[in-house]
């Protein structure tokens, strides 16, 4: 029944909000019913975020069911693996590959998962998992928050909607004078999901 | 035009669109972008009110004088707003009034998950659940209409995932022309709530509720969805959503008023399917309703009574149940319950950091998650706490909070510990818009009984939690506007306190000496600690870095709890893009072996 049903997450304060408004935006444009939902925790920075952003011709529940998930946008590689349970078989994993360690990482009390854990996790549900240089691209084009515009540009790559509209939503929802480096940041990541997947 | 609203601008849209022309609120989440929304309509007057029960009295007086009105506010602040909530059950409107109130099923952000449908049964006033944005838009119209038709109030009962999902919405409205004339026909029997009078209007209360029953029989927003007659599902709400994808082929029976109840309704579907059972979130309100109409039914047998609802959870409701035989999701990955928990923290620059840091340290609470109990360092300090995003500091490394119930209760309680005989310092720690909102009279309690307590009053100019809120303390309206600016120090010097300090909240000395001597104090002391919420400085100063040539690996900076400071192959790490920089400090000033430097090396 769903055309698509996508998960964004990531740690609060990375942008990821914005970057699942602007999918949901961009599907409505292109005529599909649109149900959007994140689920936050109380503080305004710093916790775990989630997007759960569902599109197809008649959407019900803004929640996405566990193992029903077709695409992971995590923006942060702990918070890949913590959602895995909700990966439909074969789902595609776009990660960021970057860390942002909890307090308790930082005070030694509880340990960071390793590169070969975070795959072995997500290798359980799907062989589509690829990780991208989103920090490392955006903090070399010059801004580092355009993290959440690079992963919209890896997301791109699987979604059914024309670039023209993707530029036309990000057009409409950020300053003008932020608009230029979006959109190089949005061509990176087209770019780089384009290279690591063939 | 079609647009993404979530459930909260959708509802205020429906206002909006229905003329109301008051808008009364104070922030809480899920509710505080109603009024937000509204705010950014020029031709509707909004307030950020000082709490729930002034947002109601002001609401009751706007739609007394004829005008269209309507009230937000989360679950709990119904309970503030009780009282007013009850007298306008029985004095009826004049203009119509419409109370939205937002449920928080699963706890996200508040201190209990009450059902406020209760409420209405209490009150006998009405109740509409929208179960998506478009339904949230359209039913506000038809609120403001029953509340005329019927003089009554009517609470719209919303929750988290309806009110922060966004869904498609039809503004298939606009708004209408200013009609009749404001004015307050002065009807002493209606709205002079003397006994002889209250007693008089209570059997028109029984009888409103009579032909509100009436109206919920035919009206559109009950309807029947028929399917196949094994299974009827009567459902409300966001639950409407789930159960509709869990049993597609079932008939539905979907009720946009849930109070009162359409019988003859529920009565012709229960004859018309096999088996019938409620989908609801939280208490069985619909369910107990139903069974006291003698109909066979069952709902909170298979569905949690506690936390929210989702296709997930009524879908293993289900199969609990013998409704479905699948099980709803393939089995879990247990590696994931072994992955760091990343618990919510104050923020890089938070100015409520320095204060606690300097609490925790004088009551021996500093210490790393899991580290365990230390019976050596006994806690010589009692903090209690109230709402605000200060109550974070409760986790792991300052621990120092040690109670959050409402929105003011600290003072309240530090009061009753000392009155009960506790001989350690007590201290109570309370954020300038929740101080305003109820700390005010139990402060004026503690000056008059002689209390010697501490009250410390986390100042940072903003309702912050709820997403940066104006408050009387702020000077600026709900609008946008200049407002006049109440002084918090004025207000507590006003009420009688004489041991005031007004400190900065990024000054570690400062706030030092002030807690010592605030708690030396052998009466009655206030400290308001000053400085802006991180969140809202747009200039970030140059950020500070670790010499590891002269870091010793104490890890006193890491006990600050800042989400900057981190420990990456054993090395203690500023992330500088997270950083507020010069406006904090606080990791370089309580930094032992003066290791962290801004940017630049440059030392003090």
């Amino acid at each position: 029944m769903n055309v698509l049903d996508l998960f964004v997450t990531g740690v609060g304060g990375q942008g990821n909000i914005l970057a699942s408004d602007i999918i949901s935006e961009t599907a409505l444009a292109a005529g599909y019913d649109v149900k959007k939902t994140d689920t936050l925790g109380m503080a305004q920075r710093n916790g775990s975020v989630i997007s759960h952003v569902r599109i197809a011709h008649r959407v019900y529940s803004p929640l996405i069911k566990q193992g029903e998930v077709d695409i992971l946008l995590a923006f942060e590689k702990l918070e890949a693996a913590r959602w895995c349970n909700y990966l439909r078989p074969g789902a595609v994993a776009i990660i960021n590959n970057h860390i942002l360690p909890p307090l308790a990482v930082n005070l030694g009390v509880e340990k960071y998962p390793g590169d070969k854990e975070v795959h072995g996790i997500l290798s359980q549900r799907t062989d589509q998992v690829y990780f991208v240089e989103g920090t490392t691209s955006v903090t070399a084009l010059g801004n580092a928050r355009t993290l959440n515009i690079f992963m919209l540009g890896c997301f791109s790559h699987f979604a059914p909607f024309e670039v023209d509209a993707w530029k036309e939503s990000l057009s409409q929802r950020l300053p003008s004078r932020l608009l230029q480096i979006n959109l190089d940041a949005f061509e990176l990541g087209r770019k780089e999901i384009h290279d690591v997947h063939v | 035009m079609k647009r993404l609203l979530s459930g909260n601008e959708a509802l205020a849209w429906g206002a909006y669109h229905a003329g109301a022309r008051v808008a009364t609120a104070y922030p809480g989440t899920p509710s505080t972008e109603i009024l937000e929304t509204i705010a950014r309509f020029d031709d509707i007057y909004a307030e950020w009110s000082t709490n729930e029960k002034v947002a109601m009295e002001v609401a009751l007086g706007a739609c007394y004088a004829g005008v269209r009105t309507i009230v937000s506010m989360k679950h709990v602040g119904l309970n503030v707003a009780a009282d007013p909530f009850m007298a306008a059950s029985i004095t009826g409107v004049n203009g119509g009034l419409v109370l939205i109130c937002a449920d928080d099923p699963g706890t996200h952000s508040s201190q209990s998950e009450q059902d406020n449908r209760h409420y209405a049964r209490l009150a006998k006033v009405p109740v509409l659940e929208p179960s998506d944005s478009q339904e949230a838009y359209d039913m506000m119209a038809i609120a403001f209409d029953i509340s005329e038709q019927f003089d009554t109030l009517v609470m719209v009962r919303t929750t988290t995932r309806i009110s922060h999902s966004k869904s498609v919405v039809d503004l298939s409205r606009s708004r209408p022309a200013p009609t009749g004339e404001v004015g307050f026909p002065r009807n002493v029997s209606k709205y002079v709530m003397l006994p002889v009078n209250a007693r008089f209007r209570h059997p028109l209360v029984e009888e409103r509720m009579v032909k509100l029953a009436g109206f919920a029989e035919t009206s559109p927003l009950n309807r029947v969805e028929s399917g196949e007659r094994n299974l009827g599902v009567i459902t409300s709400g966001v639950a409407y959503q789930y159960a509709r994808e869990v049993f597609p082929d079932a008939s539905f029976l979907k009720l946009g008023i849930t109070h009162p109840l359409p019988r003859e309704l529920i009565r012709r579907f229960a004859g018309q399917v096999d088996r019938l059972v409620v989908i609801e979130e939280l208490d069985p309100f619909l369910e107990e309703g139903i069974r006291a109409m003698g109909v066979e039914v069952t709902g909170k047998d298979f569905i949690p009574l506690v936390g929210e609802l989702s296709t997930d959870v009524v879908g293993k409701g289900a199969v609990s149940a013998g409704i479905l035989t699948e099980p709803p999701v393939p089995p879990g990955i247990t590696a994931v319950a072994d992955l760091p928990k990343r618990p919510p923290l104050l923020c890089p620059g938070c100015p409520h950091t320095g204060m606690f840091f300097v609490l925790a340290s004088m009551g021996q609470r500093l210490k790393p998650p899991d580290s365990g109990d230390n019976p050596a360092k006994k806690s010589n300090l009692i903090i209690t706490g109230d709402i605000g995003c200060y109550t974070l500091a409760t986790y792991p490394p300052l621990n120092a909070m040690d109670t959050t119930a409402c929105m003011g209760a600290s003072i309240g309680q530090a009061l009753g510990m000392e009155k009960a005989g506790i001989d350690t310092n007590i201290v109570a720690v309370i954020g300038d818009s929740t101080f305003l909102h109820s700390g005010i009279t139990p402060l004026v309690d503690a000056v008059y009984n002689e209390g010697k307590i501490t009250v410390v009053i986390l100042d940072n100019g903003t309702t912050a939690m709820t997403g940066h809120q104006e408050h009387p303390g702020t000077g600026v309206s709900a609008q946008g506007n200049k407002a006049t600016k109440v002084e918090l120090e004025n207000v507590v010097r006003g009420v009688g306190v004489s041991d005031v300090r007004v400190v900065d909240a990024f000054n570690m000395k400062e706030l030092r000496a002030a807690a010592r001597s605030a708690l030396a104090s052998p009466e009655l002391a206030v400290i308001i600690v000053r400085g802006a919420c991180a969140v809202g400085v747009p200039q970030r100063g140059e950020p500070r870095v670790v010499d590891a040539g002269k870091c010793n690996r104490c890890d006193v900076c890491l006990l600050i709890g800042c989400p900057a400071i981190q420990t990456v192959d054993d090395k203690v790490y500023i992330d500088t893009t997270l950083c507020v920089g010069d406006i904090c400090t606080i990791c370089q000033q309580v930094c032992p072996q003066k290791a962290i430097t801004p940017v630049t090396g440059e030392t003090e």
